[in-house]
């Protein structure tokens, strides 16, 4: 397999072991950190990297490893939840729209157009905003700026699915239009959602992070790498680099893992590509 | 040329249902948040009569509908109302910050372009080479880099440890606010009056956070110029120039380059979005005075017509700017003219 597809094999593994480590670690924090992410006093004050605090300590003598370990469950699992929100609400009223056309569809089209073309973060800062701090609200405000993503590939490709002979086929005999979406265009528009929506985590987590650093989404009674971006970002000027340095790292790194998976699937997928 | 106009005008015309679109969400958006400017700004033990009297005199009582198409017919005459926290007309606050962070993103548009199209192309000169392989990898990386991380390291980097670059703010405390009276952008102003030592203060504001925000987004414009670079240099027109002894380096960087620079440029419209994005995230890590520090203030404190208004300008920036994108597009390729 190596051979046959060369670097893109290499970055799709890379991204597996990557999103896999993350994985693991957020499964097993309760046995891989070596502190409660909340405990306080596990050690000296905004202490620097050392055996026994891998990552140094916070200005609340809280272990910052242990808080890294623990807040990689907050950023997958909102990311992920996101991601499958928006997909599925994007694809569902992208097939619908894309079938039945006419007046619906072009409305449908122009108001996700506006919002696909409207810068996201800004659309999600304001729905964070508007929401109590939650887990679920900032689910919400990061799911609903990529339904416009997934409509638009979902619609187009509906659009040209729609004449081909087979689905008239289907209609010729009878199908009712939910079977037809269903059973005929929705099993062809997946194999190209499935690399969008890996690329859409990878964003995804981003944006959760940005959320976060900016103060809105989530109540401190959470771990989450952007809130402790944020807070390390006042121990900059006096040069504690460790609480900058190692949530942002995760969220690159994490981001990295998924847009790797989804770099490595679109080229293996899509074999004319591998031309380049 | 008539048909020129006539696209341009057509063009611009569809702008407007996006606008309307962006404006419904945001206003029902701010509207169902939970407070009210009132609350946020008596505090919550403010006597029930005062609130009420307050509400009234914001128009904050009438049913939302009448409040929309209220704010549809101010917004139709070019105005975008009053503050309702502080005694300022929206569009005077939006003018005092909109050319920090036009400035900022002009900036990191043009670090973008200078990274992402030299190293795109030599990326797609060298494909399948450890060089080509390399240029992925970073435009994967960097692309991922979330641009306030990378804002924070490089503050610490060039601001704390080297300190060779200020981490905040467009100037330092020796340049007088009364030279930046004319247009608001920094750069112009200084050049305008003449005050050199000013010019460079400003621009060492600007290093940082435009270096940034233009890192951030070169990985996109590597993959693009690559991919569109790719394109170009199986035309049988490079192979002809190679074949009358045009030197390989004139080829790509001359000839090639600039057939691939049409579908950067449209590409570059799509960006827009990406680049308000990080120019809002940009101005936090940078305590940049721009719109995304004024948008993320009056959320706190529920000035709808502020926060209405300040998206009503990021909408029309990225309208406008796609707007011209397309024009550029239909002077160089006569075909786009319907």
């Amino acid at each position: 397999m190596g051979q046959k597809y060369g670097i893109e094999w290499w970055i799709l593994m890379a991204g597996t072991v990557i999103i896999l480590g993350i994985v693991f670690m957020a499964v097993f924090a309760r046995l891989i950190a070596p502190y409660d992410p909340f405990a306080q006093n596990t050690g000296p004050q905004l202490a620097p990297p050392s055996q026994e605090h891998l990552m140094g300590t916070d200005n609340l003598q809280r272990d910052v490893f242990s808080r890294i370990v623990f807040g990689a469950r907050t950023i997958l699992g909102v990311a992920i939840l996101a991601a499958i929100i928006s997909s599925i609400v994007g694809i569902t009223m992208g097939l619908i729209s894309g079938y039945s056309g006419g007046g619906f569809d072009k409305v449908l089209s122009l108001i996700m157009d506006s919002v696909y073309s409207f810068p996201g973060l800004i659309l999600a800062i304001a729905f964070a905003a508007m929401l109590e701090p939650g887990i679920i609200s900032i689910t919400f405000a990061v799911a609903v700026i990529y339904i416009p993503t997934y409509f638009r590939l979902v619609r187009g490709q509906t659009l040209t699915i729609k004449e081909e002979l087979y689905v008239e086929a289907a209609r010729a005999i009878g199908a009712p239009g939910i079977t037809i979406l269903w059973k005929y265009i929705f099993p062809n528009v997946i194999a190209t959602t499935a690399v969008v929506f890996t690329m859409n985590v990878g964003d995804a987590i981003m944006i959760e992070a940005a959320l976060t650093y900016l103060g809105l989404g989530l109540p401190p009674s959470i771990v989450d790498w952007g809130m402790d971006l944020a807070m390390g970002k006042k121990f900059l000027p006096s040069g504690q680099w460790w609480l900058i340095t190692f949530p942002g790292a995760m969220i690159s790194l994490l981001a990295v893992g998924f847009t790797m998976l989804g770099e490595g699937l679109a080229e293996i997928l899509n074999p004319r590509l591998l031309e380049r | 040329m008539k048909n020129l106009i006539r696209y341009v005008i057509t063009r611009a015309l569809l702008t407007v249902p996006m606008l309307f679109i962006l404006l419904t969400i945001v206003f029902v958006v701010v509207r169902i948040m939970p407070g009210d400017p009132v609350s946020a700004m008596l505090g919550g033990h403010a006597p029930e009569k005062v609130i009420e009297q307050k509400k009234e005199e914001l128009g904050l009582n009438k049913p939302l509908i009448v409040q929309y198409g209220l704010y549809l017919l101010q917004i139709a005459r070019l105005d975008l109302g009053q503050s309702m926290i502080f005694k300022q007309d929206v569009k005077d606050a939006i003018g005092e910050k909109l050319p920090a962070t036009i400035e900022l993103t002009f900036f990191g548009m043009l670090i973008t372009l200078l990274v992402g199209v030299p190293l795109g192309a030599y990326a797609a000169d060298k494909r399948r080479t450890p060089q080509d392989y390399a240029i992925r990898l970073y435009g994967i990386v960097i692309y991922c880099i979330p641009v306030y991380w990378l804002g924070l390291m490089l503050q610490m980097i060039f601001g704390i440890w080297l300190d060779i670059f200020p981490i905040s703010g467009r100037t330092g405390p020796r340049v007088f606010a009364s030279t930046f009276e004319l247009t608001g952008f920094y750069v112009f102003d200084t050049i305008l009056i003449k005050d050199f030592s000013a010019l460079g203060d400003v621009l060492i504001h600007l290093v940082l956070p435009s270096v940034t925000l233009g890192l951030t987004l070169s990985g996109i414009f590597i993959r693009l110029t690559r991919a569109n670079m790719l394109d170009v240099l199986k035309a049988d027109f490079i192979l002809a120039a190679e074949a009358r002894g045009i030197r390989h380096r004139r080829v790509v960087y001359k000839h090639a380059i600039l057939n691939a620079f049409v579908p950067i440029l449209t590409m570059m419209g799509l960006q827009v979005a990406l680049l308000m994005a990080g120019a809002v995230l940009t101005e936090s890590t940078f305590s940049w005075p721009g719109m995304g520090r004024l948008l993320l203030e009056r959320i706190y404190l529920r000035d709808y017509p502020t926060i209405q208004g300040v998206i009503v300008i990021f909408a029309l920036m990225v309208a406008l700017v796609s707007l011209i994108v397309d024009i550029i597009y239909a002077l160089v390729d006569p075909r786009v003219r319907y």
